[in-house]
């Protein structure tokens, strides 16, 4: 059955549901187009004999009542797994073994699902094109020396690349829905507190948010209903009533208001993506939503607010990388000595950088000008969102302002690479939903992407009108397979 | 010194100065775990033994608030009388240490959970009101450990998390016996709350302390020098006496005091700059990301009050109001939880016919010498309140004498002994029959007609004599009163 890894998550649930196919076949399938893809350089773990054993195990006491029978899925490696590297792809982590897992995964674990191995992402989730990985650059699948996008550029490439057929990431500022848009895939950030973070390394804490990403809308909604639960170890989780995403799912969106948001109209944005979004604004009328024209007036302000608050954070929560108690520790003549070695050596450029911005603007005498104030820009742009939803019950808008760039194109101009975060970080301070969907192709072919935002905790909402758009789309992706000689 | 016993000023040739002083006290919550994870606190544990993998710090590891710890600092805050806030906010202090293992430490900066309170000290000349700045929840540090191995240190993480309540002073100390008293009586409070041990030696109370000078009766404060982590009140009174007079010399020298945190020696007996103003940590304090606000309501806050138990100051009415002691009496009894708690089981266990007098006397004075010589707490004391309170009683009722009674004590702290059965084994019941008494005073006076003369002839001090002899005769077991009485008719 060589068409397994063309298979979408729910066709495989219903086919090893069906006894039409075993988990180890399946498994077997993924392990071997993984293992013909090493040149996408997706993996940085792989865990695959003992994937195998466990698939194995399924298929001898097979439990069909799960969501995710038997599935097999490789998860970005910023998540904590149980006695597999976890190294946030970083070299001051390149030899952690967690003992523990982080509530996600076990989440999806529990549903029945088997560890592949973990995938490549940018350094601690700081990039746009998985460029600041230690274990190198992530190829995307739809050409060779294009980026994935970023941070999770591993997961987004393994699912378009059919290395998985589901994969979670993680959404710190669009580190989901910026590379499901470079890959044609589909990303869900959900709602700050949705998803629980114990067990995620952490980069920026009020903002970070574990996601699912797939090649369909239903496939995505299966896996947002079982990694969402409330969690007790994450203070900031919220007990909230979870919907059966997939189950509730609807194309019925009639009805539905649909804000665009003037404001994401910026300057130099390229004629292809504008006609994109005029695009998906007919295709959710053609969907019998209605669509409104809305304002967020403080859209320009999101992007330094965010590249003023994350890094602050990411300051703070990479201190605990000090070679002191685990991961990579370089000899220092004394202990200042062997902190100053270990982290200049173990962090590399990007995160050092987003330290030292971290730190600067958190200082004494610049705490009011920058963090105080990026706090209250972040309560401004919250409030537009809220104002903008009296009105409307989701807002369109596309997801990246250009499609996937060359590899090595942006590496050395840190602020174009942060602008590619500019329609999805106002999501992520604002804490909401977010979802980008594949919705046509640029003249050279690359995928772009449409987000649609919801309302704090109305993921049916934006999974609906993602899956109704996706009807009319009907996008294909174009995957040639290039890497496999 | 000045002629007031209770000021405490530094005279030099043409100033006198006055010492101000305000205290951070570091106070460990009594708590089975820490204030962010579930690991145990108990002291001298093996070391490592008692980190979680949130202690540690670990990748993806996050705080959750121990709830138990945000009621023993509102307790501590209500025993302080102050200002319980609704919302709190918990920071990140930033720097790094071997011991630090997430490079920041979890407290509370620009909003703490309690606010302005006060102590009030009983002091020789009166009672002061110390104000309470603030009380605040943070995570201790791990233990560096540099004398085990030439080269190495070592870190002990059990400690790491573990609760504190951070208690500010206002500046409103005055001299080192102030001190003294408000370490005293801030630890009895806390103490009778259940909220914190005490137990300096243990580590669960330590101080910063904050000294400067300034010439008497000026208004303003002189520059400050703190003394880091001070753990005794010795120390304390050491350590402020010593760098009040450092500051009174450079100002006396025309010499300005730099702002600056020391260290206090405790072999030399003085306190050295650890690092000035200009090396301070920039610890970029920013609320924790990681813990939402804590929001207590009035409810939450109220139905803690009915908690409280009655405080030193309240007892110590109630003590001199129903037991009439004196204000002396009273203090030293409520100043400690176990003393007042040993206290007031004697006064239960005496009875109806009590003397509650006695009871106090032998308290401060046998018991308190005993547990002294022997170094012990009075709630690990030999003789239980209960057969103290049986051997009060035995004197009250003229069952034995008050010296007797003294050689009952004795016998009572090998086993802690019923008195009575010691009164009985050793036959050391009083002798109040008249009639035996007085034959046997007829013969001490026939035995020693001579000096019965001298007696009548006006040699009055020969009276204690013949109560000596009666005392020896009755093997010391005479009643006294009845002597007196028995010699007083017969000479």
């Amino acid at each position: 059955m060589s068409d397994i890894t063309k298979q979408s998550l729910s066709e495989l649930v219903k086919n090893i549901k069906d006894k039409k196919l075993s988990s180890e076949e399946v498994t077997r399938a993924f392990i071997d187009r993984s293992e013909k893809s090493k040149e996408l350089n997706t993996y940085i773990t792989e865990d695959y004999s003992s994937a195998l054993n466990k698939a194995k195990k399924f298929d001898q006491k097979p439990n069909l009542e799960l969501k995710l029978p038997g599935i097999p899925m490789a998860v970005k490696d910023l998540f904590c797994t149980k006695d597999i590297r976890t190294t946030a792809g970083s070299k001051i982590l390149g030899n952690f073994v967690p003992t523990y897992e982080s509530t996600v995964t076990q989440n999806i674990w529990n549903e029945g699902a088997i560890l592949l191995g973990k995938l490549n992402c940018d350094e601690f989730a700081m990039g746009s094109s998985n460029e600041t990985s230690f274990f190198g650059n992530v190829q995307n699948p739809i050409d060779k020396n294009l980026v994935p996008g970023g941070s999770s550029g591993g997961s987004a490439s393994a699912v378009a690349g059919q290395l998985t057929p589901i994969t979670i990431g993680t959404d710190t500022g669009g580190s989901i829905r910026q590379p499901a848009s470079f890959t044609g895939t589909v990303g869900l950030k959900p709602t700050y507190g949705s998803c629980s973070r114990y067990g995620i390394v952490a980069f920026a804490s009020s903002l970070d948010q574990a996601g699912p990403m797939a090649q369909n809308v239903k496939d995505c909604a299966l896996l947002q209903e079982v990694i969402s639960t409330y969690d007790s170890k994450d203070s900031t989780s919220i007990d909230f009533k979870r919907n059966n995403y997939s189950k509730e799912l609807t194309n019925n969106i009639k009805g539905k208001k649909v804000g665009i948001p003037k404001e994401y109209r910026v300057d130099g944005m390229p004629k292809e993506i504008d006609e994109l979004w005029q695009k998906g604004i007919q295709y959710v009328k053609d969907c019998g939503a209605e669509i409104f024209d809305i304002s967020l007036p403080h859209t320009s302000y999101a992007l330094p607010t965010y590249y003023i608050v994350a890094p602050a954070e990411a300051s703070s929560n990479l201190a605990r990388y000090d070679g002191v108690k685990y991961g990579f520790r370089a000899k220092g003549e004394n202990l200042i000595d062997m902190y100053e070695k270990t982290r200049s050596e173990g962090f590399g450029a990007e995160v050092q950088r987003r330290i030292m911005i971290g730190t600067y603007v958190l200082s004494s005498g610049y705490y009011d000008a920058y963090y105080l104030k990026a706090q209250k820009v972040r309560k401004l742009i919250k409030n537009d969102f809220d104002e903008a939803y009296k009105k409307v019950d989701a807002i369109l808008t596309p997801s990246t302002p250009s499609s996937a760039f060359k590899i090595g194109e942006k590496k050395d101009d840190p602020v174009s690479m942060y602008l590619n975060d500019i329609f999805t970080v106002p999501v992520n301070l604002a804490g909401l939903p977010g979802i980008s969907i594949p919705a046509g192709h640029d003249a050279n072919g690359y995928p772009l992407g449409l987000q649609i935002i919801g309302k704090a905790f109305d993921e049916q909402n934006i999974l609906n009108i993602a899956y109704a758009m996706e009807e009319k789309i009907n996008f294909k992706n174009k995957i040639t397979d290039w890497w496999i000689k | 010194m000045s002629k007031n016993k209770s000021q405490y000023l530094i005279d030099r040739k043409d100033n006198q100065y006055e010492v101000v002083i305000g205290l951070e006290v570091h106070a460990q919550v009594t708590s089975e775990s820490k204030l962010f994870s579930t690991s145990a606190t108990k002291f001298g544990a093996e070391p490592n033994t008692q980190v979680s993998l949130v202690d540690a710090a670990f990748p993806g590891m996050l705080p959750v608030i121990n709830e138990f710890c945000v009621k023993q600092a509102i307790k501590t805050g209500i025993g302080l009388k102050a200002k319980i806030n609704n919302r709190s906010v918990f920071d990140r202090k930033n720097y790094f240490y071997a011991d630090l293992p997430q490079g920041y430490q979890i407290s509370q900066f620009k909003d703490p959970i309690v606010g302005e309170g006060k102590i009030i000290l009983d002091m020789p000349d009166g009672q002061k009101e110390v104000g309470i700045e603030r009380l605040h929840l943070e995570q201790d540090a791990g233990k560096s450990i540099h004398d085990l191995d030439p080269q190495n240190t070592f870190v002990d993480l059990n400690r790491s998390g573990v609760a504190l309540m951070e208690i500010v002073s206002k500046p409103d100390l005055r001299s080192p016996d102030e001190v003294s008293a408000y370490i005293k009586k801030l630890r009895s409070i806390m103490r009778y709350l259940g909220t914190c041990d005490g137990n300096m030696q243990e580590g669960s109370l330590r101080a910063d302390v904050n000294v400067s000078v300034r010439t008497k009766g000026s208004k303003d404060l002189g520059t400050r020098c703190e003394i880091k982590n001070v753990n005794s009140i010795k120390f304390m009174q050491m350590a402020i006496d010593y760098e009040a007079n450092r500051q009174v010399d450079l100002i006396e020298e025309g010499k300005s005091i730099d702002q600056e945190t020391r260290l206090f020696d405790t072999k030399k007996n003085e306190t050295r700059s650890m690092r000035s103003k200009e090396d301070a940590h920039d610890y970029r304090y920013f609320p924790d990301p990681d813990l939402l606000p804590l929001e207590v309501s009035d409810e939450f806050i109220e139905k803690l009050k009915t908690d409280i138990p009655e405080l030193p100051d309240d007892k110590k009415k109630r003590f001199i109001d129903e037991f009439k002691l004196s204000s002396y009496e009273a203090t030293i009894l409520v100043s400690d939880i176990d003393t007042a708690k040993y206290f007031e089981e004697v006064v239960a266990k005496m009875g109806k016919n009590k003397d509650i007098k006695l009871a106090v006397n032998w308290i401060t004075g046998e018991l308190f010498a005993l547990l002294n010589s022997k170094n012990l707490e009075i709630s690990q004391s030999p003789i239980s309140a209960k057969n103290l309170s049986i051997l009060i009683n035995l004197i009250k009722n003229g069952t034995i004498s008050g010296k007797i009674a003294k050689t009952v004590f004795e016998l009572m702290i090998e086993g802690d002994k019923d008195p009575q059965i010691i009164v009985e084994e050793k036959g050391l019941k009083q002798q109040s029959d008249p009639k035996a008494l007085e034959a046997l005073i007829d013969k001490i006076i026939n035995d020693n007609r001579e000096k019965a003369i001298e007696y009548k002839q006006g040699k009055e001090k020969l009276f204690g004599f013949f109560v000596g002899q009666a005392m020896k005769a009755s093997g010391g077991k005479a009643n006294p009163q009845l002597i007196n009485q028995i010699l007083k008719k017969k000479l």
